[in-house]
C-alpha cells in the first residue's frame, strides 16, 4: 500500500513536472513572437515544409532545401542573419492560419499564388513556377505524359487534386492511389506497384534526389500545369515591395539558378526555361 | 453564409460519409464475429486457446491503428501483393476494412469478456449440472445473457469504428477526411466552417448510435 502511494506521488509529481515544461516553451515563444511583430525586431519567423526534400527538409535540426535557400537569401536582404531565423513547420493545411494569427512572419512552402488565397493571405513573388509532372521508374520508356497512363497506378497525396486532374482533363483511365505523404508513394514505386508519382515538377525533382532513391526514379520533364510559387505573407504586410526586390537580386546574381541546380542534383531534372526565372507581380 | 453553401456544391460532402459509413458497417459485423470467436477463446477451459486470445487481444489493442492500416497498403498490397478485390479502388477498400476489423476485433473481445462477467457463475455452473459441455453451454446459456449485457459496450467500441475508420485515408481510401483535406487545402478561407462541417457530420451519424444502444441495453438487460 506504501509503495503505491509513493509511486503514485512520483507520477504526480512527473506529470506536474512534464506539463510546467510545456508551459515554459510557449511563453518563450509568445515572447519571441512580440519582439519581431513590434520592432520588425530581432528575430524573424519563416513557415516551411518540413518534409518535402529538395524543397524544405528537415535534417534532424538542419533545413535544406530550395525554398529554405530562397527564403535565407530573403531574410539576409531584409537584414536578418542566418541565426535570427527562426523555422517554423508550415503544413499545406496550415498556412494560411500560421500567417493569420502571425505565428510567422512569411512562408516559403510550394505555396501556390491563387485568387481563393489572396483572400486571406497576401503574396510576394512568384519566385518559381513549377508545374505538374510525372515520376517514373528510370527505366519505364512507356509513360510519356498524362495521355499514357491509362491502366497504371498512379499515386498522390490525399486531399490533393492533382491526380484527379488527370483523369478528368486529360481523359486518362489511371487507378489513383492516394497516401499521407509523397514518401510512400515512392516506396510503392519501389516495390513496384505504382507505375508514376504526380504533383508539382520541383517536389518530384526533389524526391528523385533523396539519397536512398537516386539513380532509381526520373521526372518525365512534361509539366502540364502552371503553379506559382510565392512568398506567404499576413494581410496587409508591407514586406512585399522588398521581398520582391530581393527575389529579382537573387536571380540575378544567378543565386537562384545555383540554388535550384544544387538541391535537385542527381535526379536528371532541368527546370521549365520558358517559365522560369519569374518576374515578380507587382505588390497589392 | 453563401460561401459556407458553396462547399457543399463544390465538394459532395455526404459522399465521402457515405464511404465512411460503408466502412464502419463491414468493419463492425467481422470485427463482431472475430471477436467472438476470441472471446469465446478467452473464456474457454483450453488454456492454448486461452493464450492465443490473450495474445491477440493485447498485440492488436495496443497497435495504433494508422500502423495497422499502413500495413494494409504498404506492406500487404505494395510488397506482399495481397488483392482482396479485381477492382482497383475495392481492393483498397477491402483491406481498409480488414485493418479496421482485425484492431477493433479486440475491443469488441474485451467487451463480450465484460458481458460474460456479469452473467453468475451459477448458470455456468447448472449448464454443466444438466450435462452440457462447453460449447453448447456458451451457445446456449453464457453467450446470449453475456450479449444483452454487453450492449453497452459494444456500443462504444461501434462509436470509436465510426470515427475511427477516417484512419482509412492512410489506406488510400477517400472518405470524409479526405475530403477536409481537400477543401483546407482549397478553400483555406473557410477553414472553421469547414471544420465545423466535419464535425457535425459525425456528430449526426454517432449520436444515433449512442441513443440506440443506451435504449437496448436498457431493453435487453437481464433483470436478475
Amino acid at each position: 500500500m506504501r509503495k503505491t502511494r509513493y509511486a503514485a506521488a512520483a507520477m504526480a509529481a512527473a506529470a506536474a513536472l512534464t506539463l510546467a515544461a510545456c508551459g515554459g516553451g510557449d511563453d518563450g515563444g509568445e515572447a519571441g513572437g512580440e519582439a519581431s511583430g513590434e520592432a520588425g525586431g530581432d528575430t524573424v519567423r519563416i513557415g516551411i515544409k518540413f518534409d518535402q526534400p529538395g524543397l524544405g527538409f528537415d535534417e534532424g535540426g538542419e533545413y535544406t532545401g530550395f525554398d529554405v535557400d530562397v527564403a535565407k537569401y530573403v531574410a539576409a536582404e531584409l537584414g536578418f542573419e542566418e541565426d535570427a531565423i527562426e523555422w517554423v513547420e508550415a503544413p499545406s493545411a496550415n498556412r494560411e492560419n500560421l500567417l493569420s494569427t502571425g505565428e510567422v512572419d512569411m512562408i516559403f512552402a510550394t505555396y501556390s499564388i491563387t485568387d481563393e488565397r489572396k483572400e486571406t493571405v497576401d503574396f510576394a513573388g512568384p519566385y518559381f513556377v513549377a508545374g505538374q509532372d510525372l515520376l517514373v521508374r528510370a527505366d519505364d520508356e512507356e509513360i510519356t505524359g498524362p495521355e499514357s497512363l491509362t491502366d497504371k497506378n498512379l499515386c498522390s497525396v490525399a486531399g490533393s487534386t492533382s491526380a484527379a486532374r488527370i483523369n478528368e482533363e486529360f481523359g486518362a483511365e489511371a487507378n489513383l492511389v492516394e497516401q499521407p505523404g509523397y514518401a510512400e508513394c515512392v516506396s510503392l514505386m519501389g516495390g513496384g506497384q505504382i507505375d508514376a508519382v504526380t504533383t508539382d515538377d520541383i517536389i518530384l525533382a526533389g524526391l528523385a534526389a533523396q539519397e536512398a532513391n537516386a539513380g532509381q526514379f526520373k521526372v518525365v520533364g512534361n509539366p502540364f500545369s502552371e503553379e506559382n510559387y510565392g512568398v506567404g505573407l499576413p494581410k496587409g504586410s508591407e514586406d512585399c515591395e522588398a521581398i520582391n526586390e530581393a527575389i529579382t537580386k537573387m536571380i540575378e546574381e544567378g543565386a537562384w539558378e545555383e540554388a535550384i541546380t544544387a538541391n535537385t542534383e542527381g535526379a536528371d531534372y532541368t527546370f521549365n526555361a520558358e517559365l522560369n526565372p519569374p518576374t515578380p507581380d507587382e505588390c497589392a | 453564409m453563401d460561401s459556407f453553401l458553396s462547399l457543399f456544391a463544390e465538394y459532395d460532402v455526404p459522399g465521402a460519409f457515405w464511404v465512411n459509413i460503408q466502412l464502419t458497417f463491414w468493419a463492425a459485423i467481422w470485427s463482431f464475429l472475430l471477436g467472438a470467436i476470441l472471446a469465446l477463446m478467452r473464456i474457454s477451459p483450453i488454456a492454448s486457446l486461452q493464450w492465443f486470445g490473450a495474445a491477440y487481444v493485447n498485440i492488436f489493442r495496443n497497435t495504433p491503428l494508422t500502423v495497422i492500416i499502413a500495413f494494409g497498403i504498404l506492406g500487404l498490397w505494395g510488397q506482399l501483393n495481397v488483392i482482396l478485390a479485381e477492382d482497383f479502388d475495392l481492393n483498397f477498400l477491402r483491406l481498409a476494412i480488414m485493418g479496421l476489423s482485425i484492431y477493433h476485433a479486440a475491443f469488441v473481445c474485451e467487451a463480450i469478456r465484460s458481458g460474460v462477467n456479469t452473467v453468475p457463475l451459477g448458470q455456468a455452473e447448472a449448464a454443466r449440472a444438466i450435462g452440457l459441455s462447453f460449447l453448447p453451454a456458451a451457445r446456449l446459456i453464457i453467450f446470449p445473457q453475456a450479449l444483452r449485457g454487453a450492449v453497452a459496450p459494444l456500443g462504444n467500441v461501434l462509436i470509436a469504428l465510426t470515427k475511427n475508420s477516417t484512419v482509412a485515408f492512410a489506406g488510400s481510401v477517400v472518405e470524409s477526411s479526405n475530403l477536409m483535406k481537400e477543401m483546407i487545402e482549397f478553400r483555406g478561407d473557410l477553414v472553421i466552417p469547414i471544420f465545423l462541417i466535419f464535425a457535425m457530420g459525425f456528430v449526426i451519424i454517432v449520436v444515433p448510435v449512442g441513443l440506440l444502444t443506451t435504449w437496448l441495453s436498457k431493453k435487453l438487460a437481464v433483470s436478475r
